[in-house]
């Protein structure tokens, strides 16, 4: 397997390149299109937001790019490597390594701890369990949870279990992070919090987040704003976002 | 992974008992009916399995059951007696008569007529007084629970005096036998007093036992009966067979309670392979994160086996045990007497828990196997 170098520290770096991907559920008769050419870049160290109408196949392109659904046509890079040459096995195991998920529902299992929730892939990923959950306690405590790191997920708000599963995601260091509507089921407030975490966070060691969001509330984090209808991508938004350490006081420690 | 398996599965303690309790209950329902089932059928071929010094049952061509009786000439004995590779052959009586106590009351009872010299096909245990006793005139030994039948609450004790076809009986002896189909007692006698005790009839003979010679297969001995005398002769599994045979194929009884066995069955292995299978589609979304998560298809399936087995072997052992129980705890009940869970039940039950929770789990599993990438991100 190839690894991804970084090559020119000064700009962003294509963590994911996708090139013409074409995807068709279902044959015959009831064969539709629902990406129809998607040429997108998810850029190392910037936040991509993925925004449009409801079916329009947001889900489908980053179940893509996740390598959780395989594409009609096109090619899709990541960190250098063509997806496609990946057989199942390492598929998954690259998943595993290098991709961090958030869900809009967080997903968290309800027997676990919040620790042993965000220890989760580095179980999987090896490592002895006192050990994951010794290293998912200090990534815990990064998001203001250190003192709820015994608690059920019934027993957490929803910001509190967004924010496990956000620790449960980067804990074992990925180079992506993918995330669904991680704020469609928070209040304002919660979902705000989630995002300033996201934005100091996520970003760190030069890291892609990828974003699909239907809330306009969250626009303002985007680096970039990648509207989708129909299956395209109708256009393509650059921001200027201030880097994380000028913008506000972080509301990290209030919670 | 196996960590997180286990504490998918007994994270919610209530909703894990459910499970378990639930495929204990198939378990127990599965082996309790069969268990019942297999017992009662076994008791029509009590007196067949009861005679265990003869290897040879002889009879009329047209007996389909022990409960059949065709007469037989007397001169049948001697021509069986007298075909080679037979070591010997004595007459059996088995009928029914009706034994009535000293106070008027009555009721059926089987009678077992054993012949005069050998007393072939005696029972094996003599519970009170002795075997040599039923040389004495007018002797039967009745069996244990016969007597309970015959003399409900009443102290065991010998010398009692029943009454068959105007004959005087004396017991002196009681003894332990198999409970047959219907639970009737049973009076073993000798061959000559058992044709007093009987209702008049001209041959009474239905059966000769016999015993082939050393070296000689039993059933070789039986085809050179069957060809010498143009009866029906068996082994005593063929004959025990035989009878079951008929009572599951003539009868009305078995086949309904069969049918209920087998409800039982179907129900138990639904009920055991439902709730496992509703636990995995319930975790379906659990497992599609560890999926997505970087957990490998062949490690997903470890995972559900591992729950599987967890769920098969307590639900299993505790179904199992709790059909154990009930035998053991009905075992001194006259009338319950002899039904019993034999080893092949275990197995069979074993085998069909493993079959259904492994059927659920591969069930739920391809789910999870072909995960739609959509039910991840929902
Ligand atoms: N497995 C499938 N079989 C058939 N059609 C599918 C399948 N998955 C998705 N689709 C269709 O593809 C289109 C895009 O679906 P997708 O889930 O990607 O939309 P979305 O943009 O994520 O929508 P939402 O904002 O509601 O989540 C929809 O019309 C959907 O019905
Ligand atoms: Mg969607």
């Amino acid at each position: 397997m190839r690894n991804f170098q970084i090559t020119d520290e000064t700009s962003p770096q294509l963590a994911v390149a996708c090139r013409g991907l074409i995807r068709d559920f279902g044959d015959g008769e009831t064969q539709t299109r629902v990406l129809h050419g998607i040429d997108l870049d998810v850029r190392a160290g910037e936040i991509t937001l993925l925004v449009g109408p409801s079916g329009c196949g947001k889900t489908t392109l980053i179940s893509i790019i996740c390598g959780l659904l395989e594409p009609t046509a096109g090619d899709i890079e990541i960190f250098g490597v063509n997806r496609t040459s990946l057989t199942g096995r390492q598929l998954v195991e690259f998943r595993g390594r290098n991709i961090g998920f958030v869900f809009q529902q967080y997903n968290l299992i309800p027997s676990l701890t919040a620790a042993e929730n965000a220890a989760v892939p580095l179980i999987i990923a090896g490592l002895p369990r006192r050990e994951a959950i010794r290293r998912a306690e200090q990534s815990l405590a990064k998001f203001g949870l250190s003192q709820r790191i015994h608690a059920l997920p019934s027993q957490l708000s929803g910001g509190q279990q967004q924010r496990v599963a956000i620790a449960r995601a980067l804990v074992h260091e990925p180079r992506l992070l993918v995330c669904d509507e991680p704020t469609a089921a928070l209040d304002a407030h919660s979902g705000q919090t989630v995002m300033e975490l996201l934005r100091e966070v996520a970003l760190e060691s030069n890291r892609a987040v990828l974003i699909v969001t239907h809330d306009n509330r969250v626009f303002d984090f985007g680096h970039r704003i990648v509207h989708m209808a129909d299956g395209q991508i109708e256009k393509i938004e650059e921001r200027q976002i201030l880097s994380p350490a000028s913008t506000g006081p972080s509301l990290v420690a209030a919670h | 992974m196996n960590w997180i398996a286990w504490k998918m599965l007994t994270g919610d303690r209530a909703k894990y008992l459910g499970i378990v309790f639930g495929v204990a209950f198939g378990s127990l329902l599965i082996a309790h009916q069969t268990s019942i089932f297999v017992s009662l059928m076994r008791r029509t071929g009590s007196q067949i399995l009861d005679v265990v010094d003869a290897e040879i049952w002889v009879m009329d061509q047209h007996t389909q059951s022990i409960d059949e009786l065709w007469p037989l000439q007397d001169s049948d004995v001697l021509n069986v007696r007298g075909t080679p590779g037979v070591e010997w052959a004595v007459r059996f009586y088995k009928g029914m008569v009706t034994a009535k106590r000293s106070d008027g009351l009555y009721r059926q009872a089987i009678l077992l007529g054993l012949d005069d010299s050998t007393l072939t096909g005696a029972p094996r245990t003599i519970l009170r007084g002795s075997l040599a006793d039923l040389r004495q005139p007018d002797a039967v030994i009745i069996d244990e629970a016969g007597y309970e039948y015959l003399f409900p609450g009443e102290p065991v004790e010998l010398g009692r005096t029943l009454e068959m076809n105007d004959h005087r009986a004396v017991i002196v002896g009681i003894c332990e036998a198999s409970p047959p189909f219907q639970t009737f007692p049973i009076l073993y006698t000798r061959y000559s007093q058992a044709t007093h005790f009987a209702p008049p009839q001209r041959n009474i003979m239905p059966f000769v036992l016999a015993k082939p010679e050393l070296g000689v297969d039993a059933q070789e001995a039986c085809r050179r009966i069957k060809a010498r005398t143009g009866l029906l002769a068996l082994t005593t599994q063929q004959f025990f067979w035989k009878t079951i045979d008929y009572y599951l194929s003539s009868t009305g009884i078995p086949i309904n309670f069969g049918i209920t066995v087998a409800l039982g069955f179907i129900v138990g292995t639904a009920i055991a392979g439902q709730t496992f299978y509703l636990f995995t589609i319930e975790n379906l979304k659990q497992f599609g994160n560890l999926k997505a998560m970087g957990v490998t298809n062949s490690r997903l399936v470890g995972m559900i086996l591992l729950q599987a087995s967890i769920v098969g072997v307590l639900g299993f052992g505790i179904g199992i045990g709790g059909a154990a129980a009930f035998f053991e705890a009905t075992r001194d009940v006259t009338h319950l007497a002899g039904f019993m869970m034999p080893w092949q039940i275990v197995a069979l039950t074993g085998a069909a828990v493993t079959l259904i929770v492994a059927l659920s789990s591969l069930l739920s599993m391809r789910k999870v196997l072909v995960l739609e990438p959509a039910a991840v991100f929902r």
